[in-house]
């Protein structure tokens, strides 16, 4: 965002401003110290870690395609079980990591199909597409199952500590992480954000729109399934009914709106305090956690809009407006394509009118 | 023969819960996603009633169409109207009121997992034979397929003699010039939201008649709903009552010849081949 007003001063050949760098220098050192973690606690501490860091790879990724361009993928689960079943029915046959590989493979090759299908058209169908994906792939499982095979489930038998899981799970938080800032400052992820804030100015921008949503939708759902198969073998056991559970997708989007979609670590903002409200609901309420999951949503859609990191972000806005600077500053400072942007908006008003 | 009969007593059911969500959506524009919770809901009504008094599912309808009217009224204003007023576009309201149901559905099913419990329920009514062509069908279906028609032409000859009923076609197609002829665009869209769940409910009831459901299988006939909307056309009756029709055929053919766990993959294919060939619909207007 701020690439653009301020001088690159060091790492020329890059193009990174001593702003990024100072946020990159500390997200290494948030995820080094996370690192840690696994060496001072166990059992359930790490239990509840490895939960985090696992909503914390999803709620990003998902982040990746449905932040900038405000179309709401309900579709997690059905990759998360791609990911899961390609490792479990490959576990006796390939080494692990070309599954996980695979996994990815295999969750792109679906997304791709589902994106071209439905990115073309309005974000509607998207959503209501995307919404039974999951029920699809599951319908088909019990089905391929119930047909040339005898057994319901799949087992995922290699040995690995909980630690491994949750190194496993950070580096990959991190990769994600890395990915999603890499897009943001690139051509794609301008392209998206001036998708996600006006589609008809994108065209008129001469920006294929269709593809830029195809490549972001490909590379959040490739990392949903690759969480599949890391995942995977800690489950042990993988059957439809379980690789395939709506509620993840659910519990993901409603983890990255109560962070907040306009920044990418807004997720790990809501991740945080979600999974460990949710552990709490779990213990106390387990007959009701449907109802009080729907009753957490409502919440964040009506009372925090725009998740924590909007209300920081209001908040920094109107300390900066009290301080002397004119209102709205902040903001413009923000958005340096406010100006220009809406001009465009007129522009294409006035040509339809 | 068998698939073409079954197929269109399933699809006449189905068109009514299609038109409750014509309704919600092509009018209301409000794109819900708890509409198959409200559903099951309605489904539930009518067991409840039909196991513990014997009300025939028929006479519930008396009892449970008013109360999804009531309480649709009632999220449309307690829930739906805030978004509606802060929205700034329409894309904001779609995103907006999409996250907003979907939570709602989640509500749904949390209370109805609490008062009847998650196990698959169904009931017997009506479940003697009938001879139709020399094959025997469930009399519960033809009589499901009867109540469903009849609510459908009452609500298309409501749609279009009356003047309430224009005024629903005009905010249907353009609500701002609805706006400019005095036509209560907010009542209207109320009005709509809450005919939408009641005729909805009603569907839910008459299905229940002869199919087996549970408190979370709503998410499959809000999917099924949604198909056969945008595969008639979104705004358009005529266009929902025959994609009900194919939508009814489609699924018991997979059903009968490949397997009936693969009803949704059926819809799902339709979907398909609706959107890479037609995406306004079979009688949808194109818009730019």
């Amino acid at each position: 965002m701020s690439a653009s007003e301020k001088l690159p001063t060091a790492a020329a050949g890059l193009g990174i401003t001593a702003g990024e760098r100072r946020t990159l220098l500390a997200s290494v050192i948030i995820f080094i110290a996370a690192g840690f973690v696994p060496l001072i606690f166990g059992g359930y501490v790490l239990q509840v870690m490895i939960s985090i860091v696992m909503y914390a790879a999803f709620a990003t990724s998902w982040l990746l395609f449905s932040g900038p361009t405000n179309y709401i993928a309900l579709s997690t689960a059905a990759f998360f079980g791609i990911g899961m079943y390609v490792t479990a029915g490959g576990i006796d046959l390939v080494p692990y990591p070309v599954l996980i590989i695979a996994s990815g493979i295999a969750g792109a090759a679906m997304a791709a199909i589902v994106g071209l299908a439905t990115l073309r058209v309005s974000g509607v169908y998207f959503v209501i597409f995307s919404l039974g994906l999951a029920e699809l792939i599951r319908q088909f499982m019990t089905w391929g199952q119930h047909v040339f095979g005898t057994m319901s489930g799949l087992y995922v038998t290699i040995d690995r500590s909980e630690p491994m899981y949750y190194w496993q799970l950070l580096l990959l938080t991190a990769v994600i992480y890395l990915v999603g800032w890499w897009i943001g400052r690139s051509r794609l992820g301008f392209a998206l954000r001036i998708i996600g804030n006006d589609e008809v100015v994108a065209v008129h921008c001469g920006i294929n729109t269709a593809r830029a949503k195809l490549v972001l939708f490909i590379i959040s759902s490739t990392f949903a399934s690759i969480i599949g198969a890391v995942v995977a073998p800690r489950w042990g056991y993988v059957e439809p009914g379980v690789a395939f559970n709506p509620y993840l997708s659910f519990q993901v989007v409603i983890m990255a709106l109560l962070g907040g979609t306009h920044r990418l670590w807004g997720p790990i903002l809501g991740v945080i305090p979600f999974v460990l409200l949710w552990e709490l609901i779990s213990i106390e309420f387990p007959s009701q956690t449907t109802l009080l999951l729907g009753v957490c949503f409502l919440l964040i859609v009506y009372v925090i809009p725009n998740g924590f990191t909007g209300l920081v972000e209001d908040a920094w806005h109107r300390r900066a407006a009290y301080g002397g600077a004119a209102p709205g500053a902040a903001a413009r400072r923000l958005d340096p394509l406010r100006g220009p942007l809406r001009n465009l908006v007129q522009r294409v008003k006035n040509r339809n009118a | 023969m068998d698939i073409v009969i079954i197929g269109l007593l399933l699809g006449g059911t189905y068109a009514l819960m299609a038109i409750g969500l014509q309704l919600q959506y092509g009018v209301a524009r409000i794109m819900n996603l708890a509409n198959g919770e409200l559903l099951i809901a309605g489904a539930f009504g009518a067991f409840w009633l039909y196991a513990g008094t014997k009300v025939s599912p028929l006479l519930a309808l008396l009892f449970v169409v008013p109360l999804a009217f009531a309480l649709n009224w009632a999220i449309y204003r307690v829930l739906i109207l805030p978004l509606v007023r802060r929205a700034k576009s329409q894309g904001k309201l779609e995103v907006d009121s999409i996250l907003a149901t979907f939570g709602l559905s989640f509500i749904f099913i949390g209370i109805m997992v609490a008062f009847f419990g998650a196990q698959y329920t169904d009931y017997a009514y009506l479940s003697e034979p009938i001879f139709i062509f020399g094959e025997r069908y469930g009399l519960n279906r033809v009589v499901a397929f009867l109540a469903s028609a009849l609510l459908c032409a009452a609500l298309y000859v409501w749609l279009h003699k009356t003047r309430t009923g224009l005024a629903l076609r005009a905010v249907s197609v353009n609500p701002s010039a609805a706006g400019l002829v005095s036509i209560n665009v907010a009542r209207a869209s109320a009005l709509a939201f809450a005919l939408g769940g009641a005729v909805t409910a009603a569907g839910g009831v008459l299905l229940s008649m002869y199919l087996t459901f549970d408190a979370s299988y709503g998410v499959v006939f809000t999917l099924k709903a949604l198909i056969i909307v945008i595969l008639g056309g979104v705004g358009d009756i005529r266009g929902t009552i025959i994609a009900a029709f194919i939508l009814g055929l489609a699924e018991t053919a997979v059903a009968t010849v490949i397997d009936p766990g693969l009803t949704l993959a059926a819809a799902y294919v339709l979907f398909m081949v609706v959107l890479l060939v037609r995406p306004e619909g079979l009688f949808g207007r194109r818009t730019a």
